[in-house]
């Protein structure tokens, strides 16, 4: 007889914080306390609040345990699981600064901050299901959106049904995944594709891989669906290699999906077949592009294609193909259970549903999040999020990666939905959120995001291979404190140039990030042009250090520590420094006792 | 035919509905510039030069490979595109060596072209440039990636057209270079020398292994008999290194010029030619009547044979044993002409004109060659002769006409048609008809193994004998009819095979013609027009007829086939591994 379920989180950010190793350990514990019987240890996928990894919910308490080490698990099982105490010291009960905790009451995990204002669709089973037994995906209604469409719904029923619901494409384009099907539907062939783009690759963002690992049966049901719905009967997932907890699930409810015949032939007796097959992207970021994936899948060289054709015409292997995103696919099976008019509840007049956004940055919970859309920026970073950690100001937020841009702090009631980003210069993207404070340099950031592009580049079109590189040079030359006047309109200049002409969509929106930036922080690329001088105090190349002769003792350790020499003064005297010589390092002002070095 | 009605910059046109935009401009008379674009070939919208305005599309498009649509309305010559198309150029230009004026393509350089065109009067976007080097390992060609735009057009005639996939595209973003596979060189690849990357190529970034120097070498030195042979299609193709219209057959100046460059004798390969008809016909009978390895596969082109060795080297056995035409010719330059002119061989010194970077590598064949002197010392392509007869002052297109030397200098017509696909196939069987049947032929003209398909086939009654004959040429196509024998799909007797498509007029030692002159004259018809024409002038028309190859027999070879015949005439292959 079971009393406790313990869920551990087994996602890649819990993994990386030592979850496997708090698990072993409890399940060694419970057999010494021969609890083995009574308390069942259930590996879940992401949770969401990766930033306080190792995290463990115990049920039927609902008792959120946070930073759990394996050292905390004797006490754990003593106290809570044995004694029915609860171990406070690790419990996270963090409601936000607007509410009032009532003392003695337990904290349910919906009254956290973290947590009250998401909304989980996409997400629903993560942290809740372990995503490697198939009998718990079913257990919460998993493969009944199939049943229900194969038995009671034509292909038109299912497309409209996407249509009405208002579901956008959430791998970053946006474009309404109904209408996409209804034109792979349209078009006439023997043999369609269904593919779903779980090439995951801006920096900071892992929604996918949490849904894939979490949840991975969502995704082949969704896939199916579709498959119904365009008239295919063989479906790839192309997921980065990189990502080897979710192709190992993935693979596991594949196997476990075709033993129960919910994939394979003749599924729930209606004479559909449908399969899947995975296949593993080798770390280019364009195969994300949806033309460069096909080709990948195909066998070579993974590179954007013109468009059109339009893979719902001229898809994988010539044949009419869909292609979807991993988190799209997650919200499909409850949009077919609850309704369309359920999930266009939810959200903006254009943008309906939820969205999940990876917080990055400078932000107190990294993690992630789904919520409403429509809900505006300052909720989910001071509120979910928990605001900018250290006491530091909030400077802007990166959305849309590589593709995207940065919202100042001046905008920071935006609503989060796809065209009111698109209205301020970012876009929504697949979901990454980079927090940026003021220490962060603008000009600076530009140049990460467009070096990823530079590098990730396919190389195939000329404007994206070399403008972007001579863009980045610029920029290079701006924070390292040689640039020059006019740099900021050859920015611009190549900026339009390369999204009026480049062949793919990832070389088109490659400016964005420095568009944004010039838009909303042209001061700061002007302090670094026109003054030499990072605002932030970031870039090292623009950094002065001086001595405040009032404050310094003449101790000499400075010029002792000094790896270049650049030193100098008589003992018990003010020592300067040589601006010449300095190559700002910073040594200086970490090793003065009288904190008499300052940078500028 | 499904069409659609459309305007460009206001012209309306009715075109095919699978038309490009590119495509229906041209109809309409309209050039778009295009760099990447190589008719029939690459097809890629890489280098963003083609762009156009769509009406109603977000970005502008590549024309050459948006599709038309009814209705739509494009416009090609707007400021925004004139901009656009200037700001790509000299993008190019930024990562592009610019030296110019010492660069092989100078004044034939379609980025040099374009930029005269589009008014790049500076370079706007100076920086870094991308890591290259040169590979000049090879014993046909040189990859000079300094100059590579990455237009993947010589990548994309490796792969689709010529199915050998020796080059690819490597690494990301500005790193992006075209190259073998872990950076090997070209030599150490399975690339088939046939130098139809070159002919691809709108920059310098591919030439041939220069020859120049050596030949001037050996002609300065005072102690060496330097002995000249052009192949059949030289003649055909040498005249436009001058501006004499495509398919403008210079035979006399041809011959005048290598005279006036100090060839101490000038023989002709076509004479070779013929001869090989002798060796490979009596192969082919021998073949056929006793019971010998068929379908027969000819074995003139250098290029073909490495790819047979290399990719199919099952069919080896099929290949005939015969050398090709110049390798024939040098042996027997260095033996038969040797002792009748009492010139030490070793004092002699062979040069092959070719319209093919194949031979500079078969050349260098260990077993082609005797006593351990290779039978031809050095190949020149029909670009590098042009070169030397300019720098020489040769005046080509008022040059008066002159003939061969004789002994080795005369040639039918069956010989001439060596140069044009399907040309080698309809020598022999002139003559393997008169031999079998003993009757005389008539219409010597077999017009069905003539012309560009890339499969011909037809089938010859030979006094009651069916024989059936093929013809491929580029080793693309080659593939595909090896693959439908091997799936039993098809039999044949007797296949010609041809490296390169079109055949040696448009082989990869051949001028090279633009892009833009590509999408509206085909060289592979228009120089083959010019051997053709050479047979129809010539009076005798069939090899067996050639005096000076009786005579060579009865002087001095013996038997056709036989044991001197094999020794110096014959040669053997190897199963080669692609890495």
């Amino acid at each position: 007889m079971i009393r406790s379920h313990v869920l551990i989180c087994a996602g890649t950010g819990c993994t990386s914080s030592g979850s496997t190793a708090v698990r072993v350990a409890l399940e060694k514990e419970l057999v010494r306390k021969e609890l083995d019987k009574e308390v069942k240890i259930v590996q879940t996928g992401c949770f969401g609040l990766c930033a306080l990894g190792p995290i463990m919910i115990i049920y039927p308490e609902g008792t959120f345990y946070s930073r759990i080490t394996p050292e905390d698990i004797p006490e754990i099982v003593e106290e809570h699981l044995l004694k029915g105490r609860l171990v406070s010291r690790l419990v996270y009960d963090d409601i936000g600064e607007d509410t009032v905790k009532e003392e003695g009451k337990p904290v349910s995990l919906n009254e956290t901050g973290f947590y009250k204002k998401q909304k989980r669709i996409a997400l629903k089973n993560c942290g809740v299901i372990n995503p490697e037994i198939i009998d718990e995906y079913i257990a919460m209604d998993g493969y009944a959106a199939l049943g229900k469409v194969l038995t009671e719904m034509t292909p038109a029923d299912v497309i409209n049904t996407m249509k009405e619901s208002g579901l956008r494409g959430r791998g970053g384009g946006g474009f309404p995944t109904g209408t996409k099907w209804q034109f792979a539907a349209n078009s006439i062939s023997d043999k369609k594709y269904v593919v779903c783009n779980a090439d995951e690759g801006d920096p900071g963002a892992f929604m996918d891989r949490s849904v894939l690992e979490g949840d991975p049966h969502a995704v082949l049901e969704a896939m199916a669906i579709a498959g119904y719905a365009i008239g295919a009967d063989e479906g790839y997932i192309y997921v980065r290699a990189e990502y080897p907890i979710a192709i190992k699930r993935l693979q596991i409810a594949i196997d476990q999906a075709r033993e129960y015949n919910l994939l394979g032939k003749d599924i729930f007796g209606t004479g559909f077949n449908f399969d899947i097959q995975i296949r593993l992207g080798a770390g280019a970021f364009v195969c994300g592009e949806e033309t460069a994936l096909l080709t990948s899948i195909e066998g070579n060289r993974g590179e954007p294609r013109p468009r059109p054709p339009f893979p719902a015409v001229k898809g994988l292997f010539g044949q009419p193909t869909i292609i979807n995103n991993v988190e799209t696919y997650a919200n499909i099976p409850q949009i077919i259970l609850k309704g369309a008019e359920w999930f266009s509840s939810m959200g903006t007049e254009k943008s309906k549903g939820t969205k999940v956004f990876a917080l990055g940055g400078k932000i107190t919970h990294t993690g992630l999040v789904e919520i409403p859309m429509g809900t505006k920026l300052r909720e989910i970073i001071y509120e979910i999020g928990g605001g900018i950690p250290g006491g530091k100001k909030f400077k802007a937020a990166q959305t849309g990666g590589p593709s995207g841009g940065c919202i100042p702090a001046s905008l920071v009631d935006t609503s989060v939905d796809y065209d009111s980003l698109i209205a301020i210069g970012s876009m929504m993207g697949s979901g990454g959120l980079i927090v940026l404070d003021e220490d962060d340099c603008m000009v600076d950031i530009a140049a990460f995001f467009l070096k990823f592009t530079v590098d990730e580049s396919c190389g195939k079109c000329v404007p994206c291979r070399i403008g972007t590189r001579r863009m980045l040079e610029i920029l290079e030359r701006i924070t390292s404190g040689k640039g020059e006047e006019g740099d900021i309109e050859r920015l611009e200049e190549l900026a339009q140039h390369i999204r009026a002409t480049a062949l793919c969509g990832l070389g088109q929106t490659a400016p964005n990030p420095v568009l944004s930036t010039i838009r909303y922080f042209r001061d700061e690329y002007e302090a670094h042009i026109k003054e030499k001088r990072c605002p932030a105090g970031h870039c090292k190349a623009l950094a002065r250090y001086t001595i405040k002769a009032d404050a310094c003792k003449g101790c000499s350790l400075c010029a002792k520590k000094c790896p270049v020499n650049a030193i100098s003064g008589e003992l018990k005297k003010p020592y300067v420094i040589d601006q010449n010589k300095c190559i700002k390092c910073g040594i200086c002002m970490e090793s003065c006792k009288f904190a008499a070095i300052e940078k500028k | 035919m499904n069409t659609v009605n459309m305007t460009i910059d206001g012209i309306k046109v009715t075109v095919p509905a699978d038309y490009t935009i590119l495509e229906a401009a041209r109809e309409a008379r309209i050039n778009i510039p295009t760099l990447c674009y190589l008719k029939d070939v690459n097809q890629i919208g890489a280098c963003r030069l083609c762009l156009v305005e769509i009406k109603g599309a977000r970005a502008l498009q590549a024309s050459c490979v948006s599709p038309v649509g009814e209705g739509m309305e494009i416009k090609t010559n707007t400021e925004k595109l004139r901009l656009a198309r200037k700001q790509n150029l000299e993008l190019i230009l930024s990562n592009h060596n610019r030296e110019c004026t010492s660069c092989i393509r100078s004044a034939n350089c379609e980025l040099q072209t374009l930029c005269n065109e589009l008014g790049v009067k500076e370079y706007s976007y100076e920086g870094s440039k991308t890591e290259s080097n040169v590979d000049d390992l090879s014993a046909s060609i040189v990859r000079d990636n300094s100059k590579c735009i990455l237009c993947r057009r010589c990548v994309a005639t490796c792969n689709e057209i010529q199915n050998i996939g020796a080059i690819g595209v490597s690494m990301r973003g500005f790193k992006t270079t075209v190259g073998c596979i872990y950076n090997k060189s070209l030599a150490d690849s399975p690339c088939i020398n046939c130098g139809q990357c070159i002919l691809a190529c709108p920059v310098g970034a591919l030439h041939e292994k220069d020859s120049i120097k050596d030949v001037w070498a050996a002609l300065n030195d005072p102690t060496k008999h330097v002995v000249v042979q052009p192949a059949p299609a030289v003649r055909a193709t040498l005249g436009e290194e001058f501006g004499l219209p495509m398919g403008t057959s210079v035979t006399g100046k041809l011959v005048a010029s290598l005279k006036r460059l100090g060839f101490d004798k000038v023989f002709d390969t076509d004479f070779a030619a013929d001869l090989t008809i002798m060796e490979e016909g009596t192969e082919l009978i021998g073949r056929l009547t006793k019971g010998g390895v068929l379908p027969m596969i000819t074995s003139c082109s250098p290029g073909w044979i490495k790819f047979c060795e290399t990719f199919y080297p099952d069919f080896i056995p099929n290949l005939s044993s015969c050398k090709s035409p110049h390798e024939m010719l040098g042996a027997l330059i260095k033996s038969y002409y040797a002792e009748k002119s009492e010139i030490d061989p070793a004092n002699i010194y062979t040069v092959s004109i070719m319209p093919c970077t194949a031979k500079k590598y078969e050349s260098q064949r260990e077993e082609l060659g005797d006593d351990g002197m290779q039978d031809v010392d050095a190949v020149l392509t029909v670009r590098e002769l042009a070169k030397m007869i300019k720098s020489a002052g040769i005046d080509f297109v008022r040059l008066p006409d002159e003939n061969f030397d004789n002994l080795l200098g005369e040639s039918t017509g069956a010989g001439v048609i060596f140069g044009a696909t399907g040309g080698v196939m309809e020598a022999a069987l002139r003559t393997v008809y008169e031999v079998v049947t003993g009757k005389t032929l008539e219409n010597v003209d077999f017009n069905v193994v003539r012309g560009i398909e890339g499969v011909k086939e037809a089938e010859v009654d030979l006094n009651g004998t069916k024989v059936r004959v093929a013809v491929a040429h580029g080793t693309g196509n080659a593939s595909k009819l090896l693959d439908m024998i091997k799936n039993g799909e098809k039999s044949y007797e007797f296949i010609e095979v041809m490296g390169c498509p079109g055949g040696c007029v448009t082989g990869g030692g051949t001028p090279i013609i633009s892009a833009n002159v590509h999408a509206y004259i085909n060289p592979k018809i228009e120089r083959a027009k010019a051997l053709y024409g050479e047979d129809m002038g010539k009076t005798k028309r069939k090899s067996h007829d050639n005096t000076e190859v009786k005579k060579l027999y009865e002087d001095y070879l013996g038997d056709i086939g036989g044991h001197k015949a094999h020794h110096l005439l014959h040669t053997h292959y190897v199963k080669r591994n692609k890495y």
